[in-house]
């Protein structure tokens, strides 16, 4: 009886925060500096469904504009904030952790390194090479750095604890960071390129950025989403888990390899988004429960519709120089979280 | 038929010995309580038991080597109530009992109807039924170790390992609980091994006691073997009476003032 009112409020959930997801994608396709009327873009969006007719008086040159310019802009944001928040979700899962982020093991200073190194050994001009290296870089040398902490942190006999994983992950990460501000003292020209992009941006989305990610992105969903029964086996601990029959070390390889794999991803094409996966998956705990059931859908669709809300005032606010998106969610992130968490404490 | 065995087990954890040559062998239906004072090893044995921790010697399970079975296999056979669980005060009761039907859900699978009568039976059968929606946040220390019970319950493996199972509770609850494990293994040959700190419950439920001390066995054999006042003194350091009861029951109560 429980448990049909309990499937039943997880669907309310989850079909409300799709709603919210696809609002808010209507939403910032229709603000915007250039282009059409925003009044205008749902009817065209209307007007392209099947078997529905409405002429928006939308010109093909305005169309462009939202169509190639805001439209794989707004699906990028959706995608990353997805992703990171869902990451995030899981990787406090593996690691019992709320505080903990999906750049734990090193995923976001190894790519911060390859995209610097690209920029200091002439990328600088990416328009000379066949494809744009910097996305490729920065996706490999992100999953490099994890897999390099894996190997060391799992190396060390304790193998059920992941204590020496997360030490692992701070030695990896601060040799990366090293070795990226060497390069940074040598190559003073390109420092300007390098902060902007660990500032994170997705300014110059393009389609062809959506079609890079999405593959990885959806291997790491469907495989994270798969594990949320698990990930509430983890809540009692290893031991507990292990003598409840988990097979604890595959869980954790597999959800921190495919959170690592949806992290690098979004990191090489947006660079370094933060609080996004924290902020999302607390706020999901406070509204619904700590159960991964509820949290990973729901991180999933309400951290894509964070970041799509929070790149309307990055493009924006002082336009026609952008603010980076990094700053934009912390900057509204911060205060909605404690006031979300304000408001749970006087309601229990 | 034999279900539990342990073969020379010893115990070590960087250097320090905590369990060595320990023997048993276990039937389907018996009950053997391990005591000792502090620091005995009695929870190493359950832990070695339950796969847990790395071992020298053989602990098997229906004939099957603990380290050559898998987690899943284990779980099904060997349920394990530990001393200091993790609570995640987060969880609803009933989220966490179904955690005791893990090893027959499938990698990706969810519990099915069956897993939630198991679990509802469970809980009832120990005093928790109503309390499914409660987070654990909300509930007693008593509740909770009852709760802890019950998860190990709805694995319905064979071989029942209890760590001071009964700690917390009440007297009343204390019963209720070694009550409802002793019917198990009555009615459905569960094996149970428990490590408990009072001797005189260990003597009323166990068939059998098994007395540790620094690592070693250095008594085995009924109550009434066992908890003797000597042993008392020279193990655990206490002065202590031991009555027979009329109908049996052996009851050990520590008299006051410096031991020996």
């Amino acid at each position: 009886m429980a448990r049909t009112r309990d499937t039943a409020r997880l669907s309310w959930w989850i079909v409300s925060s799709a709603v919210v997801l696809v609002v808010s994608c209507i939403v910032a396709l229709m603000i915007g500096p250039a282009g059409p009327q925003w009044w205008r873009i749902p009817l065209e969006l209307l007007d392209r469904l099947p078997f529905v007719s409405i002429d928006s008086g939308i010109s093909q040159r305005d169309w462009t504009i939202v169509w190639q310019i805001r439209a794989p802009r707004v699906v990028l944001a959706a995608i990353v904030g997805g992703t990171l928040s869902l990451s995030g979700a899981s990787y406090q899962g593996v690691f019992r952790n709320p505080l903990v982020d999906p750049y734990l093991l090193g995923v976001a200073a190894g790519a911060g390194l390859g995209a610097t190194l690209v920029f200091a050994l002439g990328g600088a001009r990416p328009a000379d090479w066949l494809i744009d290296p910097l996305p490729l870089v920065a996706f490999g040398s992100g999953m490099v750095a994890v897999f390099v902490t894996y190997m060391v942190g799992t190396s060390f006999g304790r193998t059920r604890s992941n204590i020496s994983l997360v030490l692992a992950g701070v030695a990896v990460t601060s040799l990366a960071t090293a070795i990226q501000t060497f390069v940074l003292q040598r190559n003073n020209d390109v420092v300007r390129q390098v902060y902007a992009w660990i500032l994170g941006r997705l300014s110059s989305a393009t389609w062809g950025d959506v079609r890079l990610v999405i593959p990885y992105v959806v291997v790491s969903t469907v495989a994270l989403l798969m594990h949320r029964r698990l990930l509430d086996v983890l809540r009692v601990g290893d031991d507990e888990a292990v003598a409840l029959g988990t097979n604890i070390r595959r869980v954790r390889f597999i959800v921190v390899a495919a959170a690592t794999l949806g992290t690098a991803a979004v990191v090489a094409v947006s660079g370094l988004i933060g609080f996004v996966g924290i902020i999302v998956p607390h706020a999901v705990r406070l509204v619904v429960g700590a159960s991964y059931r509820k949290v990973l859908p729901l991180s999933l669709l309400l951290g894509g519709a964070f970041l799509v809300l929070a790149d309307i005032p990055s493009r924006v606010l002082s336009d026609p120089a952008e603010t980076p998106i990094g700053v934009v969610t912390a900057f509204f992130g911060a205060p909605f979280f404690l006031l979300l968490l304000r408001t749970r404490e006087s309601a229990s | 038929m034999t279900v539990l065995g342990f073969c020379d087990l010893s115990v070590t954890y960087a250097g320090h010995v905590a369990v060595r040559s320990f023997n048993d062998i276990l039937h389907s239906g018996e009950w053997m309580c391990v005591i000792g004072p502090n620091g005995a090893g009695k929870s190493s044995v359950l832990r070695a038991a339950a796969g847990l921790i790395p071992y020298g010697g053989s602990v098997a399970v229906d004939q099957k080597e603990i380290p050559a079975t898998s987690a899943r296999w284990r779980a099904q056979h060997v349920a394990f109530v530990p001393q200091n669980p993790l609570i995640p005060l987060d969880m609803t009761v009933e989220d966490y009992v179904l955690l005791g039907r893990n090893p027959y859900i499938s990698y990706f699978g969810v519990e099915t109807a069956s897993d939630r009568a198991i679990a509802g039976d469970v809980l009832e059968s120990l005093d928790l039924a109503g309390f499914e929606r409660r987070n654990l946040a909300t509930l007693s220390g008593g509740e909770i170790q009852r709760l802890v019970i019950a998860r190990a319950l709805a694995q319905q493996a064979p071989v029942l390992l209890l760590d001071e199972p009964t700690s917390a509770l009440d007297i009343g609850h204390q019963q209720h609980a070694l009550e409802l494990v002793d019917k198990l293994r009555r009615e459905r040959g569960l094996t149970v091994v428990s490590a408990m700190h009072d001797l005189t419950l260990a003597g009323m439920y166990a068939d059998r006691l098994v007395l540790m001390h620094e690592g070693l066995v250095v008594a085995q054999g009924s109550p009434e073997d066992v908890l003797r006042p000597e042993n008392l003194a020279k193990y655990y350091g206490v002065n202590a009476r031991v009555h027979r009861e009329p109908d049996g029951t052996i009851v050990v109560i520590p008299n006051r003032g410096r031991s020996n």
